[in-house]
C-alpha cells in the first residue's frame, strides 16, 4: 500500500539526457525504481544508464506501459512536458523543475486535472514509498518503510523531518513534496484524502510553511473528516512580510499566509503542532504511539 | 520583481490605460522645468520608491505654484522617506514624478492578482478606492468585489458589468465603456507581461467624466523574467540592500533581517525553520540564506562571505542536511571559505545526512575554530549562547 506510487510504478523520465535527469535516473535505479524509458525530443534511440531514450512520452506509454512521469525539463519547456505526459495517459506526473512561470502552471494544472492525472510539484523533491519506489531526488537512505505518511512543501526540511522519524523508529508509508511554488498540482487535502483510504498509513506528519492558505484548509479537513493522528510543523515564524523566502510560494502577502495564522488554525482544530523542529521526532513518537 | 510607479504608468500608456500627464525629475530645478510643460497648477509631486504608504510619509504632495514645486521636490529628494513599509531608516528618494493635478469626482480600486486556491487570476474592484484594500476587505468585505478569470475565456464583458452595476450610487452609464475597456486592457497587460500583481489605487473618475489611473503598481513573476527581457531591465538595484544585490549576483537566496546571528542553510524550508529555531533559543537571525538544496562548494564559500560582510553578525550557524549533496563536499566548502575570508566571530556547524562522519572528520582535522553541534536544537542553543 502507500499512496500513488508503489512496486507497480513504471517511470518515464522526461529530460533524461540532461545533467540532473541522468544523475537522478541513476540514483532512482539504485534505489530500485522501475524506470522503463526516458524522453528527450530529438535524442530517441540513445540510452542513459541502460534506459532507452524516446522522442515522445506517448511512445513510453504505448510501448513500455509507463504510468508515472518524472520531469527534469528546464522551466521554459516544463509546462509543455507536463501537458504532454497528461495527454499521453500518464497517471502520476512528478515535476521536479523549479522556476516555471505561474501563468504556465495555471494552464498546465487545468489541463492535467481534465485528464484525470495527479500532478506532484512543480519545484518538488518528488514522492517516495520507502522500500518500494522513489520518483524524485530525495536521499533514499534516510527513509524507512513504515506507517507514517509525510506531506511537505519543502525539500531539505522534509529530509530533516524524515531522518528524525526514522531515528525514533517511525517508518514512512509515502512521503510527498507538494512543491514550493504558488500553484502546485495537488494540495495537502488532496493527499490527506488518499492517506485516509490507505490501510498502511497510521498517521500523518504535515510540514507547512508561510504563504497561501493550504495549511488552513488542511486543518479544517482534518478535524472534520480525517480519522488518523496528525502532527504538524510550520516553517517561517520569523519570516518578514512581503519577501519571497526562497520558494516562489513562500511569501506573506496582503496580511495572508502568516505562520502564526497557520499554527493557530491547526491548534484550534485540535491538531498537535511542533514548534521546535528539534523536537519533531520525539513529539511524533508520542502522537503516533 | 517590483518596479516604480512611473515605469508602471509607461506600461499602462502602452496598453491604452489612461494615466495623468507626467514627467520624471531628479532635481528640484528639473521638477520646475518639467512642470512648465504639464497642465497645471495644481501639480502633484510623487516620490518614486517601491515601498507603499508614500502619502503617509510625506512622499506625495500637491503644489499650487512653481515655487511650491521647488520646495516640495527639494524636501522629498533631500531626506530619506519613512513610510509604514520602509522601516525606521526610511528609503532615499532618487527620482520624483511630476503630474498634473486632476479634478476628482470618485475614487475606486482595481487590481488583478493570482488566487492560489482558485488557481487563476482574479480581478478585484471596489468603490472604496484610495484606502488599503486589505483594510477595506477587513472592515467592509461587501465593498470588495471579485471576479475569477478563466484562462481559456479571458476577462468577459459580463464581469465588467458585474462590477459596474454594483456601484452605489451608479455613475452615468456613459462611463461604463471606459471602465470596461480599462479592465480588459489591464488583464491584457497582466497576461502579456507575466505580472503577479497589478493594482490601480485609486482609479479615478474625474469631474469631466474620464476614467484615469492615478496610481499604478505592478509586480512581476520572477520565474517568467527569462521571457520578459524588457521588464527585467526595469529592475532598480538601488531599492535593494547592497548585500542582497551581491548575493543575487552569486545566485544565492539571501534576505537581510534585523538580528545578529548569521545563518547559512541548504534549502529554503530548512533555512526558514533554522531562523525559527534560532529565535526559539532566544536570539535573532541576521538573515535568511538558502544556498540551495544541492549546494556546491562555491555557493557555500560565497554565502559565508556575504554573511561575514554584515558587520552586525556576532555569531554564525551553518546548518546543512546532506541529501544528494554529500556532507564531506560541504565540509570542504566551509573549510575553503574559512581560509579565503577571515572568520572573526564564533562559528557553529551542524551537519547531518549523507557522509556525515567524513564531513565532521574534515571539520575536526582543519585548523579552523569550529564548534560542531550534534543536532539542530543543540546548534541553536550553542549559537544563541554566543550572543546572550
Amino acid at each position: 500500500m502507500g499512496i500513488l506510487v508503489d512496486e507497480n510504478t513504471k517511470v518515464v523520465v522526461q529530460g533524461i539526457t540532461g545533467n540532473e535527469g541522468t544523475f537522478h535516473t541513476k540514483q532512482m535505479l539504485d534505489y530500485g525504481t522501475n524506470i522503463v524509458a526516458g524522453v528527450t525530443p530529438g535524442k530517441g534511440g540513445e540510452e542513459v544508464e541502460g534506459v532507452p531514450v524516446l522522442n515522445r512520452v506517448k511512445d513510453a506509454v504505448d510501448i513500455y506501459s509507463a504510468n508515472t512521469s518524472c520531469i527534469f525539463v528546464p522551466p521554459p519547456f516544463a509546462a509543455d512536458a507536463m501537458i504532454e505526459a497528461a495527454d499521453a495517459g500518464i497517471d502520476v506526473i512528478v515535476c521536479i523543475t523549479e522556476g516555471i512561470p505561474t501563468l504556465d502552471m495555471i494552464k498546465a494544472v487545468t489541463f492535467i486535472r481534465k485528464c484525470g492525472a495527479v500532478l506532484i510539484g512543480p519545484n518538488t523533491p518528488g514522492i517516495i514509498s520507502p522500500g518500494k519506489t522513489k520518483v524524485g531526488i530525495m536521499p533514499g537512505h534516510v527513509h524507512k518503510q513504515g506507517g507514517i505518511g509525510v506531506l511537505s512543501r519543502s525539500g531539505t526540511l522534509t529530509y530533516e523531518v524524515v531522518d528524525q522519524l526514522t531515528r525514533v523508529g517511525l517508518g514512512q508509508s509515502t512521503c510527498i513534496g507538494l512543491g514550493g511554488d504558488p500553484i502546485v498540482g495537488a494540495s495537502f487535502v488532496d493527499h490527506l484524502r488518499r492517506f485516509k483510504e490507505d490501510t498502511e498509513t497510521k498517521g500523518v506528519v504535515l510540514i507547512g510553511e508561510i504563504g497561501g492558505t493550504a495549511e488552513e484548509e488542511a486543518a479544517e479537513y482534518i478535524e472534520e473528516e480525517f480519522d488518523k493522528p496528525v502532527a504538524a510543523f510550520i516553517a517561517g515564524q520569523t519570516a518578514p512580510p512581503g519577501r519571497r523566502m526562497g520558494h516562489a510560494g513562500a511569501i506573506i502577502s496582503g496580511g495572508k499566509g502568516k505562520a502564526e495564522d497557520k499554527i493557530h488554525a491547526f491548534k484550534s482544530h485540535g491538531i498537535t503542532v511542533v514548534l521546535n523542529l528539534g523536537q519533531l521526532g520525539k513529539t511524533a513518537l508520542q502522537v503516533f504511539t | 520583481m517590483k518596479i516604480h510607479e512611473f515605469q508602471a504608468k509607461d506600461l499602462f500608456r502602452n496598453f491604452g490605460i489612461p494615466v495623468p500627464s507626467g514627467k520624471l525629475a531628479t532635481t528640484p530645478g528639473q521638477a520646475v522645468d518639467n512642470a512648465k510643460s504639464i497642465p497645471g497648477p495644481p501639480w502633484v509631486v510623487k516620490a518614486q520608491i517601491h515601498a507603499g504608504g508614500r502619502g503617509k510619509g510625506g512622499g506625495v504632495r500637491l503644489v499650487r505654484s512653481l515655487e511650491e514645486m521647488s520646495k516640495a521636490a527639494d524636501a522629498i529628494l533631500s531626506n530619506p522617506l519613512i513610510t509604514p513599509q520602509t522601516g525606521p531608516a526610511g528609503q532615499k528618494v532618487r527620482q520624483i514624478l511630476i503630474e498634473e493635478g486632476l479634478d476628482i469626482d470618485r475614487e475606486f480600486y482595481l487590481g488583478i492578482v493570482i488566487d492560489r486556491k482558485l488557481e487563476s487570476p482574479v480581478m478585484i474592484f471596489s468603490q472604496a478606492g484610495g484606502m488599503e484594500i486589505e483594510e477595506v476587505s477587513a472592515q467592509h468585505p461587501e465593498l470588495v468585489l471579485i471576479e475569477s478569470i478563466d484562462s481559456a475565456q479571458g476577462f468577459m464583458p459580463y464581469q465588467a458589468r458585474n462590477f459596474f452595476y454594483a456601484l452605489d450610487p451608479m455613475p452615468d452609464k456613459k462611463v461604463f465603456k471606459e471602465f470596461s475597456a480599462t479592465m480588459t486592457r489591464l488583464y491584457k497587460l497582466f497576461l502579456a507581461k507575466d505580472c503577479s500583481l497589478v493594482e490601480i489605487n485609486p482609479l479615478v473618475l474625474t469631474k469631466s467624466g474620464s476614467v484615469v489611473a492615478l496610481d499604478a503598481k505592478i509586480n512581476f513573476d520572477d520565474n517568467a523574467l527569462f521571457r520578459q527581457k524588457e521588464i527585467a531591465q526595469l529592475h532598480d538595484p538601488y531599492e535593494m540592500d547592497e548585500l542582497e544585490v551581491k548575493a543575487a549576483e552569486s545566485n544565492l537566496n539571501y534576505i537581510r533581517l534585523d538580528g545578529n546571528i548569521g545563518a547559512m542553510v541548504n534549502g529554503a524550508g530548512l533555512a526558514m525553520a533554522t531562523m525559527d529555531i534560532i529565535k526559539l533559543a532566544g536570539a535573532e537571525p541576521a538573515n535568511f540564506l538558502d544556498v540551495g538544496g544541492g549546494a556546491s562548494e562555491e555557493m557555500v564559500t560565497n554565502g559565508l562571505k556575504i554573511i561575514l560582510s554584515d558587520e552586525r553578525v556576532k555569531a554564525i550557524l551553518i546548518n546543512i542536511f546532506g541529501g544528494i549533496m554529500r556532507c564531506d563536499v560541504l565540509a570542504r566548502g566551509v573549510v575553503k571559505a574559512a581560509k579565503e575570508v577571515k572568520i572573526n566571530v564564533p562559528l557553529i556547524v551542524r551537519l547531518e545526512g549523507t557522509n556525515v562522519k567524513e564531513g565532521r572528520e574534515i571539520l575536526k582535522n582543519s585548523d579552523l575554530d569550529f564548534s560542531v553541534a550534534q543536532d539542530i536544537e543543540e546548534a541553536a542553543r550553542m549559537v544563541a549562547k554566543q550572543v546572550s
